[in-house]
């Protein structure tokens, strides 16, 4: 059975000849009709789409943005802010980037509905600051909006207004984490906050009720006014709706970005038929699914999961489907759609050496167990990689990670532990072998040690 | 005394035991109150939480509640509320009570978090405990100790960071022995008013340091050495003088100002190595200003008063003694006392009767400075309440004794007892000196000391036991943490030999047997004895001296009551 074709809502115009990422270019098919056509609704009636329609973040948690939204504090009397999360800094990952290079407005256009819908005045684009291009193509559409009235006071003629900041991060990943960023925004070190008591919903940015949306996630709103919350509903799978971008980086013939109904395309049939499986003569070994904090499936693993008769259903790593439910009892995550394969030229080890060090690079090193943590596990890949591996060495990996997960202040320790628990426990074989692995010679078309 | 409001108490279960603490206790002050310790580093009671040591991680579960009909569920097999636990371990600094909040400390789950986090802290730490100046009060010995596993599973290279940045003036940096609590940082930020610490680096390389251009030299520096639950933040002074553990410890006060803040001399053989702050929170919280600390150094100066003298030459005291006692008879109707807002009140007590019997004006010298707004007041007498109290003044006193003087020189005044005040800095010339006889009671050699007829080396504060009264009324005790030096003799034996030669009524030197005295006949001290008066002290009545203008602006603890304008 051929793999179903893309559905493109979000990408309708990303990559298409002659479009362009100016105002006019955008008017001309269409822009801002659906700002004009929120601006008529009542703001609760948009986040009741919003809901309806299902949407999940396409950031990495997954988490339902209408009830983010629902969650927000209105009794404060403070102001509302809207976040728009573009430190899009999760290897594996290049959407967001995309989607902003390509056509800004559309981002532009649902952050002015999202921020009608949520009584915002103010919003903050924090754009990574490896994204420079990124930020003056949105400088540029904001100044284009603003002039046309799209952003700024009394949009569309009425009595609402909002502005659009854009905020240029300094190069860390730890900014990409909701509370990290909100500290970075607000000038300090980003150093994720504690939760409780620090939910941006109620004490986010400058202690203020905040939505924090990713990019891709932040997209979709301007789509779900187009065609109502039920009809978005209906694209995708139950719980996992909409449509979402893969991002295929590795070891396959036609890497790229492609956009499917959620849940409709499984791995196999992503790598296989739409990136045109594996390199000539190569095997796939592994796949990372959702960014490279998710955890690894190894090619020729089965899973068994339940139907909802009760009934056992085995699943091959290749006929997972790409969402977030399945990807979730598979023990992986969807994440944030960065899909990383590597095939059997890869040495597992050495892999989870690169990763480690970027982990122990990018740790923010506020609390205890990811600070140290992450370096260790670096230090001790780094050993294995350079001669000196031990037997016991997979063990106490694995043993370092488990005394980081669920321990630390943000999400940043699951994050560097589940590479390193799951590279353990699924190729466990090549950190036993290493040893005399290394001593062989390097397979061909390996690349230099890290 | 009004008792403050009652707090909503709430109940919660701490490993199985029920407890109520007041609304807003976090966990770990919660399991404290059943003497259930949880441990932590970056956790401080008097600063912000952050919650990044991670050492405090403990089980919470909450009772279970139908999300309908919100009524409880209940356990089949015992007809208990069920108990939903959190599958992932909770921070006890962070996590405030709530009621019928269940704690957890000592799972397996939260032994391993307490191993991992010990562990993680140590791999990268110097271990060099044997030239530690923290050793013997080290939280990361104590809790490795308590809950680590007791070997290293670490074969890797350490980090290694800056072994000895100095600070400021007053604090050495061990960055390799940090463990990144920051509770220095969230100190200089929230207490000292003065944000200059801050980390560099990410990750495992984080490094402690001052904003670029800045020290860390605030008057409240040495409260992060006290802090730093390791050995990173050191003080300068104390570095490698002494081991902790040979350190004795006293109860004692700052006298540099009238906030009164609870001190400990630290001491070993009769010599104070180093002063740190004494949590009181309606006093000093746990801080205390650099300053004071550096008080101790007056021990043992060179200058030290060590013999009595008469007309210069070392007499024994007895001799001294008895030419002041001649002195004073000879001078009889001519005498003025000049008393000291620096001693206690049971030495102005005496004073006062000394000058009763005598008949002589008493006058006090005010010091008035800065105030920083935190512990340190515009009072810069520790005990000029005292005085008030104990009746040996009526009103403020002033900076300079201008009525002494204009006496001296109208020669109603040929004798002065000054007690522990140099009379040439406050205010009397050389002339005015030479012109009276002086019997002087002091600790260092000054103008007044070498101007005197009879010197009468006394004793600092240190060196003996009395009580101040503080900006807020609040009566205190210091201890005497090391003896005086040879020849100086206790304030109050002197005060009481000259009250008895002046033909007053005797009273004795012992503290005990005063403060029976104290408490019969000061009717703001009725009932108080100085065995009984807790270390924590005890508020006086304020009220009969509230018409006066008392110096000191609002501090930490202590807002001047409003008074009404000044008539006219």
């Amino acid at each position: 059975m051929p793999a179903p074709a893309q559905r493109r809502i979000i990408f309708r115009h990303v990559d298409e000849p002659g479009y362009t990422n100016d105002l006019a270019c955008y008017l001309r098919h269409g822009g801002y009709a659906m700002l004009r056509k929120a601006l008529a609704l009542a703001p609760a009636a948009i986040i009741d789409e919003v809901k309806r329609s299902g949407l999940r973040g396409r950031g990495g948690a997954g988490f339902g943005c209408g009830l983010k939204w629902t969650l927000v504090d209105r009794r404060s009397g403070k102001p509302i802010y809207l976040i728009v999360n573009a430190d899009e800094s999760e290897p594996g990952t290049f959407k967001d980037r995309h989607l902003i290079h390509q056509d800004p407005h559309q981002l532009i256009e649902s952050i002015m509905i999202t921020c009608w819908a949520n009584g915002v005045q103010q919003a903050y684009i924090y754009i990574r600051g490896e994204f420079p291009e990124g930020a003056r193509i949105l400088e540029r559409a904001i100044g284009e909006a603003r002039a046309a009235g799209f952003v700024g006071p009394n949009i569309g003629g009425s009595n609402y207004g909002c502005e659009i900041y854009v905020h240029r991060g300094a190069g860390a990943y730890i900014c990409g984490e909701e509370t990290g960023l909100i500290e970075s925004l607000e000038g300090k070190r980003p150093y994720p906050r504690i939760k409780p008591p620090f939910f941006p919903a109620v004490l986010g940015l400058y202690q203020c009720p905040t939505i924090v949306n990713n990019v891709e996630t932040l997209c979709h709103v301007k789509h779900i006014v187009e065609i109502g919350g039920g009809e978005f509903a209906k694209i995708g799978t139950p719980n996992n709706t909409g449509t979402r971008i893969y991002c295929v980086s590795g070891h396959v013939r036609r890497p790229g970005c492609y956009e499917f109904e959620v849940g409709r395309i499984t791995l196999g049939e992503l790598l296989h038929e739409v990136c045109g499986g594996p390199l000539p003569g190569r095997r796939f070994k592994a796949v990372i699914p959702g960014g490279s904090s998710a955890k690894v499936l190894r090619f020729g693993d089965t899973f068994t999961l339940k139907n909802r008769d009760g009934s056992p259903r085995p699943l091959a790593v290749e006929d997972i489907p790409m969402d977030f439910d399945t990807m979730a009892a598979c023990g992986t995550m969807g994440g944030s759609g960065g899909v990383i394969v590597m095939d059997d030229s890869v040495n597992m080890v050495e892999a989870l050496a690169n990763l480690n060090a970027f982990y122990a690079h990018e740790s923010c090193g506020q609390c205890t167990p990811c600070r140290e943590g992450s370096l260790w596990m670096k230090k001790i890949t780094h050993r294995l990689v350079h001669g000196q591996a031990r037997a016991e060495d997979g063990a106490l990996l694995k043993s370092v990670a488990d005394q980081i997960a669920g321990r630390t202040v943000c999400a940043f320790g699951e994050a560097c532990a589940w590479p390193t628990q799951s590279f353990v426990a699924k190729f466990g074989e090549e950190f036993q072998a290493y040893p005399e692995t290394k001593r062989s010679p390097r397979p061909e078309g390996a690349g230099a040690l890290v | 005394m009004i008792a403050p409001p009652k707090p909503d108490l709430i109940t919660v279960n701490v490993d199985g035991r029920e407890i109520a603490v007041p609304k807003g206790t976090n966990v770990i002050e919660a399991a404290r109150v059943v003497g259930v310790d949880v441990p932590f580093y970056c956790y401080h009671p008097k600063l912000s939480v952050v919650g990044n040591c991670r050492m405090c991680l403990v089980e919470i579960g909450t009772p279970a509640v139908d999300p309908v009909t919100k009524a409880p569920i209940l356990e089949p097999t015992t007809g208990r509320q069920r108990i939903n636990w959190n599958p992932r371990p909770q921070i006890g600094c962070g996590t405030s009570v709530t009621p019928g909040l269940h704690i957890r400390t000592n799972t397996p789950q939260i032994r391993d978090c307490r191993e991992g986090v010990m562990e993680f802290l140590l791999i990268n730490h110097p271990l060099d405990c044997p030239i530690c100046d923290q050793a013997g009060e080290c939280k990361l010995q104590e809790q490795s100790t308590g809950y680590g596993r007791g070997y290293s599973r670490f074969i890797e290279q350490k980090n290694v960071k800056p072994k000895r940045t100095q600070l400021g003036p007053r604090v050495t940096l061990d960055d390799e022995r940090c463990i990144l609590c920051s509770r220095c940082i969230r100190f200089c930020k929230e207490i000292a008013n003065d944000d200059v610490l801050g980390f560099i680096d990410r990750g495992s390389y984080s490094t402690l340091t001052c904003y670029p251009g800045r020290e860390l030299a605030n008057n409240y520096s040495l409260n992060t050495v006290d802090i730093c639950p390791v050995g990173a933040l050191t003080s300068t002074d104390f570095r490698f003088k002494m081991r902790v553990w040979f350190l004795k410890q006293t109860n004692s006060l700052d006298p540099e100002s009238s906030v009164g803040v609870n001190t400990v001399a630290w001491s070993r053989e009769g010599v104070i190595y180093r002063i740190t702050p004494r949590r009181h929170d309606e006093v000093n919280d746990t801080w205390m200003a650099d300053s004071g600390r550096d008080l101790y150094k007056l021990v043992g100066r060179p200058d030290r008063l060590t013999a009595s003298k008469v007309d210069g030459a070392a007499q024994p005291l007895e001799v001294a003694l008895q030419t002041a006692a001649g002195i004073l008879r000879a001078a009889a109707g001519a005498v003025a006392v000049v008393g000291s807002g620096r001693s206690s009140v049971e030495e102005q007590f005496l004073t006062a009767r000394l000058a009763a019997a005598l008949q002589a004006p008493a006058a006090l010298v005010s010091r008035v400075g800065e105030g920083d707004g935190i512990l340190l007041s515009r009072d810069r007498n520790p005990n000029v309440r005292g005085a008030l109290v104990t009746g040996l003044i009526k009103e403020l006193p002033a900076a300079r004794l201008e009525t002494l003087a204009a006496d001296i020189d109208a020669g109603r005044i040929k004798a002065v007892v000054s007690v522990g005040e140099d009379l040439a800095a406050v205010g009397l010339a050389p002339a005015q000196l030479a012109q009276v006889t002086i019997i002087h009671l002091g600790t260092h050699a000054s103008a007044t000391s070498a101007a005197a007829r009879v010197v009468i080396p006394t004793l600092l504060h240190f060196e003996k036991s009395g009580t101040f009264v503080n900006q807020q009324f609040r009566l205190q005790k210091f201890h005497r943490a090391v003896p005086g030096p040879a020849g100086a003799t206790d304030d109050r034996t002197v005060l009481a030999a000259l009250l008895a030669a002046a033909g007053g009524r005797p009273l004795p030197d012992d503290l005990t047997a005063l403060w029976e005295v104290l408490a019969t006949e000061i009717p703001a001290l009725r009932g108080i004895s100085f065995a009984n008066l807790s270390d924590s002290g005890l508020l006086l009545d304020p009220t009969p001296f509230a018409a006066l203008p008392f110096v000191e602006g609002p501090s930490l603890h202590y807002q001047p009551a409003a008074r009404p304008p000044p008539a006219g």
